[in-house]
C-alpha cells in the first residue's frame, strides 16, 4: 500500500523511508510514542499531505477514484454539527459521501437507522449533537463509518473518550469490516483485540534506517 | 457528482437558519451603519440622495464581510472539512457549494433589505427594482471572492481584520459598477445596462475563480 514513504511536516521529516503493505481483509495498528508520526502517516493516507517521496497505492480499488476517495477518515474531531440532531448529521454524511453512480444499494435513511442501532445512539437520534457527551459524540463520529461504504478505514485514535463497552463495539465492527475484505489502518495506544491485525511500530528506529 | 453539491448547499442553509445569529447580525449591522449616515451628515436631502447608492453598497460590503469567516471556519474547527476533502465531490465544488449557501443566506437578505434602508437616505423610490436587481446581481461576487479570503485566513486566530484587508480590494470593481448602475436610475443619467452587464460579468467570473482559488488555499491547511 505504501512504498518508501518520506513524509515531512512543517519542513521536518517525520516519517523516513517507510514501506508497508496492508492486505485486503487485514487491519494495521500503528503504534509508537507521541510524535512518532502516527497521525502524519494517517493524514498522508487520507490524501491531506503529499509525500515528499514515495507513493501510496490502493491496488484493486476503483480506477477513477483516488485512494483518498475510497477511505473513511476519522480524525481527532468528529465533524458533526452541534445544532443538527444526531440523525440529521448522519443523514447528511450518508448523502454527501455516497459514491456517484453507485447502484441503488441500501438507501441512506436505512443505513443511518442501522448505524444508529449499531452504536446504541437510537434513543438520542432527535437530540442536537451539541448536547451529547464526549463519548457519545465519538460514537456518532464513528457511526459515519457505516453510513457510506468505503473499503479503507483510517482511524486516528478512535478510542479516545470511549468506554470499554463502546471500544469493544468498535473492535467488533473493525473485525466485521476486515472479515468482509476491507482494510483498516488505526493509530491507537489501546489494545483493541482485533483479529487479523498486524502492528507497525513507528519510532526513532525508522529514522535511523 | 452534483447530488453531493446540493446536499451540502442544503445543509449549510439549514445551519444558517438554525444558528440564525449570523444573518441577524449582518442585517442589524447593515441597518445601523446606514441609519447613522443621515445622523452624521445632517438632514440635507439632496446630498443624501446623491450619496445613497454609495452608502448602501459600502455598508452592504461591510455587513457581508462580518459573516464571511463562517464559510469555512466552523467546518474546519469540527473536522467536517477534512471529511469533505476525502469525498468524491472535489474541494472546488465544496467551496462553490459553501459560497452559494453564503450568498443565499446573506447576500440575498441584504439585497432585499436595501430598498427599505434607501428610504432613510432619500433614495428615489422609483429606483427600487434597479436597486434590488443590481444588488442581487452583484452580491455573488462578494460571497465567491470572499471565500478566497475566508480560506486563506482559516488558521489565523482573529483573522477577521486580515480577511477584510485581503478581500475588500477585490470588491472595488463590483462597488464601482454597482454604484454607477443605481445612480444611473436614481439620478437619471444613462448607462444602467452597461454597468449592470459588467456587474453580472464580475459575479460570473467570481463564481468560477473564487472556488478554485479557495480550494487551493484550503488544501495546504489540511496537512
Amino acid at each position: 500500500m505504501a512504498d518508501t514513504l518520506i513524509l515531512a511536516r512543517g519542513g521536518r521529516t517525520v516519517v523516513d523511508r517507510l514501506s508497508f503493505t496492508v492486505d485486503a481483509g487485514h487491519a494495521l495498528v500503528l503504534s509508537g510514542a507521541n510524535g512518532a508520526g502516527k497521525t502524519t502517516l494517517i493524514r498522508a493516507l487520507a490524501g491531506f499531505l503529499l509525500p515528499v517521496e514515495g507513493q501510496i497505492v490502493l491496488e484493486g480499488g476503483s480506477a477513477d477514484r483516488t485512494p483518498a476517495e475510497q477511505c473513511h477518515f476519522v480524525g481527532h474531531q468528529n465533524g458533526m454539527k452541534s445544532s443538527l440532531t444526531v440523525e440529521e448529521n448522519l443523514l447528511f454524511w450518508a448523502d454527501f459521501l455516497r459514491a456517484p453512480g453507485a447502484g441503488p444499494g441500501v438507501e441512506p435513511p436505512k443505513r443511518v437507522a442501522d448505524a444508529l442501532t449499531r452504536f446504541d445512539l437510537e434513543p438520542l437520534s432527535d437530540i442536537p449533537a451539541g448536547y451529547l457527551s464526549a463519548g457519545q459524540k465519538r460514537r456518532l463520529g464513528l457511526a459515519r463509518l457505516l453510513v457510506a461504504e468505503r473499503p479503507v478505514w483510517l482511524l486516528d485514535e478512535p478510542t479516545v473518550s470511549l468506554d470499554t463497552r463502546s471500544a469493544g463495539l468498535l473492535a467488533a465492527l473493525v473485525n466485521a469490516h476486515t472479515a468482509a475484505g476491507g482494510i483498516v489502518v488505526a493509530a491507537t495506544h489501546l489494545d483493541l483485540g482485533l483479529d487479523r491485525a498486524d502492528e507497525l511500530r513507528l519510532g526513532p528506529r525508522e529514522v535511523a534506517a | 457528482m452534483m447530488p453531493g453539491f446540493w446536499v451540502l448547499v442544503r445543509r449549510d442553509l439549514q445551519l444558517a437558519v438554525r444558528e440564525g445569529g449570523a444573518i441577524g447580525t449582518a442585517l442589524g449591522f447593515y441597518l445601523i451603519v446606514v441609519a447613522l449616515m443621515p445622523l452624521g451628515l445632517g438632514p440635507d436631502l439632496s446630498l443624501l440622495s446623491r450619496i445613497a447608492a454609495g452608502v448602501l453598497w459600502i455598508a452592504l460590503l461591510l455587513a457581508a464581510l462580518l459573516s464571511l469567516p463562517r464559510i469555512f471556519e466552523a467546518d474546519y474547527e469540527d473536522g467536517a472539512l477534512e471529511v469533505m476533502a476525502t469525498a468524491d465531490l472535489p474541494l472546488e465544488l465544496v467551496a462553490a457549494a459553501k459560497s452559494l449557501a453564503h450568498w443565499i443566506s446573506t447576500g440575498i437578505p441584504l439585497a432585499l433589505m436595501a430598498p427599505a434602508l434607501g428610504i432613510l437616505l432619500n433614495l428615489d423610490i422609483g429606483s427600487t427594482p434597479a436597486l434590488i436587481g443590481t444588488m442581487v446581481a452583484g452580491t455573488p461576487a462578494i460571497s465567491f471572492l470572499g471565500a478566497i479570503g475566508a480560506a486563506l485566513t482559516l488558521k489565523a486566530r482573529r483573522g477577521g481584520l486580515l480577511l477584510a484587508l485581503l478581500v475588500l480590494p477585490l470588491y472595488v470593481p463590483t462597488l464601482i459598477f454597482g454604484i454607477t448602475a443605481i445612480n444611473a436610475v436614481a439620478l437619471g443619467s444613462d448607462g444602467f445596462w452597461q454597468s449592470f452587464a459588467m456587474l453580472v460579468a464580475l459575479s460570473m467570473g467570481a463564481t468560477v475563480l473564487g472556488p478554485v482559488a479557495a480550494a487551493a488555499a484550503v488544501r495546504p491547511q489540511l496537512q
